[in-house]
């Protein structure tokens, strides 16, 4: 499995990270159809979508920069603005929703004193909404980075929280 | 030689990994080591029991108790008792589980024995072996169709076999193909919809992890079918666990010679790639699906063309549901007549229902087409939590229509649905209890729309906008009864004009809601 570490920037500068991504997107160079995994690949590296990074993948893969920012913003997956070190993901969808997934929300905004789409002072984490993450048996659901948690209960929010440093 | 005499079989899903499944494993692996039992008693990775929100679930081999809830703690005791000493540790065991595993001998309590095509070796084989696969039938098929019939003969048995399209619309598969076939084009493209965005829908993330050999074998017979020389599995990019194992499943194929060129000795080469989604509901259109694949913004395209005639990168393009190509080696190994023996008349097969919201027992269950609501939700989902009552139901994610009580008794299948004005789309069932307010869930839905409108056409764009601000005020009180008009008119205006299904199918959910709880909302509305 490849490394799915959401960001690394807290370790190492930007800087020295565009060397990697050059690395990372050698096979796709002139190859305009696999812009969506490059952007993955890149998104992966810095935690989000710097404007130089979008250049990069630009001139490599041979795609106006117009096309590229119009396909990060088409998808919810790829954001333009530095993420928290963790991403937390409630799903909204129906299932959690009927299930209270809109409190497991709140409780979340209001424990990290952060809106939808925010990201916590410290950047230690930042709050999404997804519509349905295939997890509905357990609903509510929520992701934190790669982890699923199920059946939510808003007592049990910062136990789980506390796990991400 | 070694002798195995019972086998333990650990459910491995994104919902027991979160409950610990892999420190289960080890404890277990662990404990079986020290009383001297790992060569008598193997423990196995399996995709999903189907199962869900209910911990730790295994099953122990020959005697097929499932076990839910395990916890580390809990390993000593069960390796103690029930492996060691032989006695059921009773306090463990999963009672509701027979239901569901529909297809092993304990059947107590069941209507009668329901069959299972599409799951079959879902919790039963480890579905990172593929020589588990090829021990339970795997790539029989697949062999019986390079062997021994020609590409037109394997389109006409998968349109003798009545199959309809498991994606949501309910195309016959068959026809699909026959068009297909005949469409000229030097290159052609076979592509798995694992887009899988359907609110309360996982069947397909099941299929992926549990048996993705079947999807691979399903696509090689579609791309020898078809004459297609490159398959692509369009995969949610949330579902990495699903990634994982089908990357893995092609590397093995590959290495079998399965995957590449010249398959199994003969004139026909195919090789499967998996691409990544980004998040965008509306990609699950297939020609969105096309545009995404391509690198592009998911807008959906003109139709026609159809992707049949041209679709990625112009050529012509087969577009299937996971489980659709999951049903295809069995047909082809047992027969169009065998297929046709399950389910009804004018709809063959079973279909995998994914049961959520107040049932005692959510989860993933398949079963013959034709199957009454009443059966799904009181036999298999275990009824309603907590004893309350039943209040309606929404079926086929939020694209699908909303039901009241007196539906409970229709026979659940792709054509029968439609003379009633609703839709059994991707299968999920989300129960809801008398305490839910419908109003309120509605609005959830249409929240959703308007999130997950793409913008490419005004009707959809404007439409679920409008939606939601009306939602909205009733929900706060301040609606008027005109409003439920209003939406009923904006929805069909979207129904008549929208570019794609997204906004075609708004008004669903819409029309049903009103029909089926209309004094609910006109309670609230002055």
């Amino acid at each position: 499995m490849t490394s799915e570490h959401p960001c690394q920037c807290a370790q190492v500068s930007e800087e020295e990270l565009y060397p990697r991504l050059e690395e990372m997107i050698e096979q796709h160079k002139g190859k305009p159809t696999e812009l969506i995994m490059a952007l993955h690949k890149a998104q992966n590296l810095f935690g989000y979508l710097p404007k130089k990074a979008q250049e990069i993948i630009s001139e490599r893969l041979n795609v106006p920069i117009s096309t590229v920012c119009g396909v990060i913003s088409f998808y919810s997956f790829f954001s333009t603005v530095p993420k928290g070190r963790h991403s937390i993901k409630v799903c909204l969808g129906t299932a959690c929703y009927v299930r209270g997934g809109q409190q497991t929300l709140e409780k979340v905004e209001k424990e990290l004193n952060t809106k939808v789409g925010g990201t916590t002072d410290d950047r230690r984490f930042s709050v999404d909404v997804v519509r349905c993450i295939g997890a509905c048996g357990l609903a509510p659901a929520m992701l934190v980075d790669n982890d699923v948690y199920g059946r939510v209960k808003s007592t049990k929010i910062m136990e789980i929280l506390n796990k991400y440093e | 030689m070694n002798i195995v005499r019972n086998h333990i079989l650990i459910s491995i899903d994104a919902g027991t990994l979160m409950a610990g499944a892999r420190a289960v494993e080890d404890a277990l692996i662990k404990e079986l080591t020290k009383y001297g039992l790992d060569k008598e008693v193997s423990v196995l990775e399996t995709g999903s029991l189907g199962i869900t929100g209910r911990g730790v679930v295994l099953v122990v081999y020959p005697e097929g108790i499932y076990y839910a809830d395990v916890t580390i703690k809990d390993v000593p005791e069960l390796v103690e008792e029930h492996l060691l000493k032989g006695r059921p540790l009773k306090r463990l065991i999963l009672t509701e589980a027979p239901k569901r595993t529909i297809i092993t001998k304990e059947k107590t309590g069941l209507l009668k024995e329901q069959p299972r095509i599409v799951l079959k070796n879902c919790g039963f084989i480890n579905p990172e072996n593929i020589d588990e696969y090829i021990a339970a039938g795997g790539y029989e098929a697949i062999a019986k169709a390079l062997q021994t019939m020609t590409p037109e003969d394997v389109v006409n048995e998968v349109k003798e076999s009545g199959l309809l399209g498991r994606g949501g619309a309910g195309f016959p598969t068959g026809l699909k193909w026959e068009f297909a076939i005949k469409t000229p084009g030097d290159e052609k493209f076979v592509i798995c919809n694992a887009d899988e965005g359907e609110p309360g829908t996982f069947k397909d993330r099941l299929i992926l992890e549990g048996d993705p050999h079947k999807l691979l074998e399903g696509m090689l017979i579609a791309g020898y079918a078809i004459r297609a020389t490159t398959g692509f599995v369009y995969i949610r990019g949330e579902y990495s666990l699903s990634i994982e194992r089908i990357e893995k499943a092609i590397s093995d194929a590959r290495s079998y010679g399965l995957l590449g060129k010249n398959i199994l000795e003969s004139n026909f080469s195919f090789d499967i790639f998996v691409k990544k989604g980004a998040g965008a509901y509306v990609c699950g259109e297939e020609t969105a699906l096309i545009e995404s694949l391509e690198g592009k913004r998911g807008h959906p395209r003109n139709k026609p063309p159809f992707p049949i005639n041209a679709g990625l990168w112009g050529k012509p393009t087969l577009v299937n549901n996971v489980e659709t190509l999951a049903n295809v080696p069995e047909i082809i190994r047992n027969g169009a007549a065998w297929y046709k023996g399950y389910g009804t008349e004018k709809c063959s097969g079973t279909k995998v229902y994914t049961i959520l919201g107040h049932v005692a027992t959510p989860g993933l269950i398949e079963t013959e087409m034709g199957t009454t609501l009443k059966d799904i939700i009181f036999e298999y989902g275990g009824g309603i939590r907590e004893g309350k009552a039943f209040k309606g139901a929404l079926i086929g994610g939020a694209a699908g229509a909303f039901i009241g009580p007196e539906m409970l008794d229709v026979k659940m299948d792709f054509i029968n649905l439609r003379e009633y004005a609703a839709a059994l789309g991707s299968g999920a069932i989300l129960v809801m209890n008398e305490d839910t307010d419908m109003v309120d869930m509605l609005k959830s839905v249409l929240h959703f729309f308007k999130h997950e409108s793409c913008g490419h056409c005004a009707p959809c764009r404007l439409g679920t906008a409008k939606l939601v601000d009306i939602i909205d005020e009733i929900a706060a009180l301040k609606g008027k009864k005109e409003d439920l008009e209003r939406m009923v008119e904006i929805t069909q205006a979207m129904k008549n004009a929208s570019f794609c299904p997204l906004g075609q199918s708004v008004s669903l959910p819409v029309s049903s809601a009103l029909k089926y709880f209309r004094d609910e909302f006109m309670a609230r509305v002055s």
